[in-house]
């Protein structure tokens, strides 16, 4: 069972600077009894955060910028353990976060998705069977076998979205720099992520654009000083933190491909059970012609 | 079903703050558990493909563009060996043919166990790209670093291979290193007593990575006050001098002082487990001993390390 579960969980970082991080502050300070302000300098960037995620939920994590959202992800991946509170995390997590990092530069394309995919999990034996597969995905071909960094930003988040996307995480964890990819290579991802959440999991993404949350996406949180400000349906929750209804920013194309009714209730009107506007699971998978989404 | 989820959900959880704490506890383990720090342990045994792989690409790296690749991991210590071996078999006015064999396998040994001590201390420091975006268990860096200083030390064994080959008539026959000194049996089939004293050693080469690492991380200091702690044991230590030369002094002489303090180095014990069987010199139960108490106190304290710190090393990096 795929489920995610944080209980007023914080995340405080320490914030050693040179003077702190030696061993004379702690040794001489306590030597010489008097201790003036010993304590590290910590900085709260998560606070009191409780959710609970099961297999099917769609998260998009919205929020200005320092607001807590990639300590979340990474909380939610247990790369952090919360300081205060607990988290249990159940599935295999596969992140996408910052790009640049965590890859090795000096190696090819291959060797890195290999190395990423032992990573999360896979034996060598399966990764070499997809290699292929994620070859044919991120379009980089004879590419594959340079040095990593020789790639454009675009180029290595393609390569990070065709190994997360190939072995079937139950929980994918996606930070905002998925961006930097084209738009036609965004299309084809995203296809894929939706195909890949539908089948097995979990997703929780941070993102500042409204298209990329609303076609991957059907909750939202709102992030806001390390603390959880809003949660529930995308649609409510974005529009809430925009301060202007999600849908008036999606070009028609977009909405006319999502099902989305643009003239549909807005979400503050009507009887609450039925406003979820924007895509939910039923929709996603059957992306059928019905008109009454969102309509009571 | 258009309500969302997490709405729904919301409304079926326990509300009150007690009842949801608790709920929390039985669930979820403290990051400070016995657990979970062995959990770790097992979980990197498991991923052994990774830190396998790593560890070989971090010796592929280190010679990525020269055309011998990691030979010269070999030729440097041949080099060094044949250098020292040399130049001290003469100051020392010691017969070649058992000195070189002497200095070889000490050089190796301590190669491999400074290596643990130096890069153990680096270990997180060095792979924090990873720690900070990828979860994955502690102890798979703590593994890479050890099983990079066991490919590194494999490549070095050819020297004494070839040592071995050169020398081969005059170690296999008793010899004395000092003049009327200690008479050593020559090589035999107690050279295999390197084996389980190898494996010994890397045992302990994973406490010290993993304790001295997650130190490390925590109090930057740490790494240049090892690594010039490492040169003074390394003169202490005898590699490129013998203890046969302070064996006679009467009590209480400079000499038997010396020779005392000698013991207390940990490390001298360490290489004489792995020197002794491979180049034919006689045995003391009591390094075996040493040894031994050192693997057990050592692992104890990483484990507590593990046990308390595993969830900070995040955090710190």
């Amino acid at each position: 069972m795929v489920s995610i579960d944080v209980q007023n969980a914080s995340v405080d970082f320490p914030i050693f600077d040179a003077k702190n991080r030696s061993l004379k502050k702690s040794v001489l300070g306590r030597a010489g009894g008097h201790i003036t302000d010993a304590k590290v300098p910590v900085v709260e960037a998560l606070r009191d955060v409780s959710l609970s995620l099961r297999q099917g939920d769609r998260v998009g994590l919205v929020g200005h910028n320092g607001a807590g959202k990639s300590t979340l992800l990474r909380l939610l991946a247990g790369i952090y353990e919360p300081t205060r509170g607990r988290a249990k995390i159940e599935g295999r997590v596969a992140p996408v976060f910052d790009l640049a990092v965590g890859m090795d530069p000096e190696i090819s394309g291959l060797e890195n998705i290999l190395i990423r995919g032992l990573f999360l999990g896979m034996t060598r034996k399966q990764m070499e069977s997809r290699v292929d597969e994620i070859a044919d995905f991120t379009e980089l071909g004879d590419y594959l076998t340079m040095p990593l960094r020789t790639y454009s930003t675009g180029m290595r988040v393609r390569l990070a979205l065709g190994v997360v996307t190939s072995i079937d995480p139950e929980i994918l964890i996606l930070d905002e720099g998925i961006g930097a990819v084209d738009a036609a290579f965004l299309e084809k991802a995203r296809d894929r992520l939706r195909d890949l959440v539908s089948r097995s999991g979990m997703l929780v993404f941070a993102s500042h654009s409204d298209e990329f949350l609303v076609e991957l996406c059907d909750t939202a949180i709102w992030m806001d000083t390390g603390e959880i400000k809003e949660q529930g349906s995308l649609r409510e929750v974005v529009s809430a933190y925009k301060g202007r209804d999600l849908f008036d920013s999606l070009s028609p194309e977009t909405m006319r491909r999502l099902d989305l009714d643009p003239g549909a209730s807005s979400p503050v009107t009507s009887n609450g059970s039925t406003t979820a506007p924007a895509a939910t699971d039923a929709d996603a998978a059957a992306k059928t012609e019905d008109e009454t989404v969102g309509l009571p | 079903m258009a309500v969302p989820a997490l709405a729904r959900r919301g409304a079926d959880e326990p509300s009150g703050p007690d009842d949801a704490a608790a709920a929390a506890d039985l669930r979820a383990p403290s990051p400070r558990s016995w657990r979970r720090a062995f959990g770790d342990i097992k979980a990197a045994i498991d991923q052994r493909e990774l830190w396998g792989h790593l560890g070989w690409q971090d010796v592929k790296q280190r010679y990525r563009r020269s055309t011998i690749g990691p030979l010269w991991i070999t030729i440097s210590m041949a080099v060094t060996a044949a250098a020292l071996g040399g130049l001290y078999s003469q100051l020392f006015d010691q017969p070649i043919g058992t000195f070189m064999p002497y200095v070889t396998v000490g050089f190796m040994i301590w190669y491999f166990i400074s290596a643990c001590v130096l890069e153990g201390t680096e270990t997180f420091i060095a792979n924090e790209g990873l720690i900070r975006f990828l979860p994955a268990p502690l102890m798979i860096y703590v593994f890479r670093t050890v099983w990079r200083q066991v490919l590194f030390f494999a490549h070095n064994l050819v020297v004494y291979v070839i040592v071995l080959a050169i020398f081969f008539p005059e170690l296999t026959r008793p010899y004395q290193m000092v003049h009327n000194g200690v008479m050593h049996p020559g090589l035999g089939w107690s050279a295999l007593f390197a084996i389980p004293a190898f494996v010994l050693i890397v045992i302990n080469g994973l406490w010290v990575t993993l304790l001295f690492g997650i130190i490390a991380t925590r109090f930057r200091d740490i790494p240049p006050v090892v690594s010039s702690f490492m040169q003074l044991f390394f003169t202490m230590t005898p590699i490129i001098w013998t203890t046969d030369l302070l064996k006679g002094g009467r009590a209480g002489s400079p000499r038997s002082i010396v020779d005392f303090v000698a013991k207390l180095n940990p490390f001298y014990h360490f290489i004489e487990i792995f020197r002794a069987p491979l180049v034919g010199q006689v045995q003391s139960w009591t390094h075996w001993a040493v040894c031994g108490v050192i693997t057990v106190v050592g692992w104890a304290l990483a484990l507590i390390a593990l046990r308390n710190y595993r969830s900070r090393v995040a955090y710190w990096v």
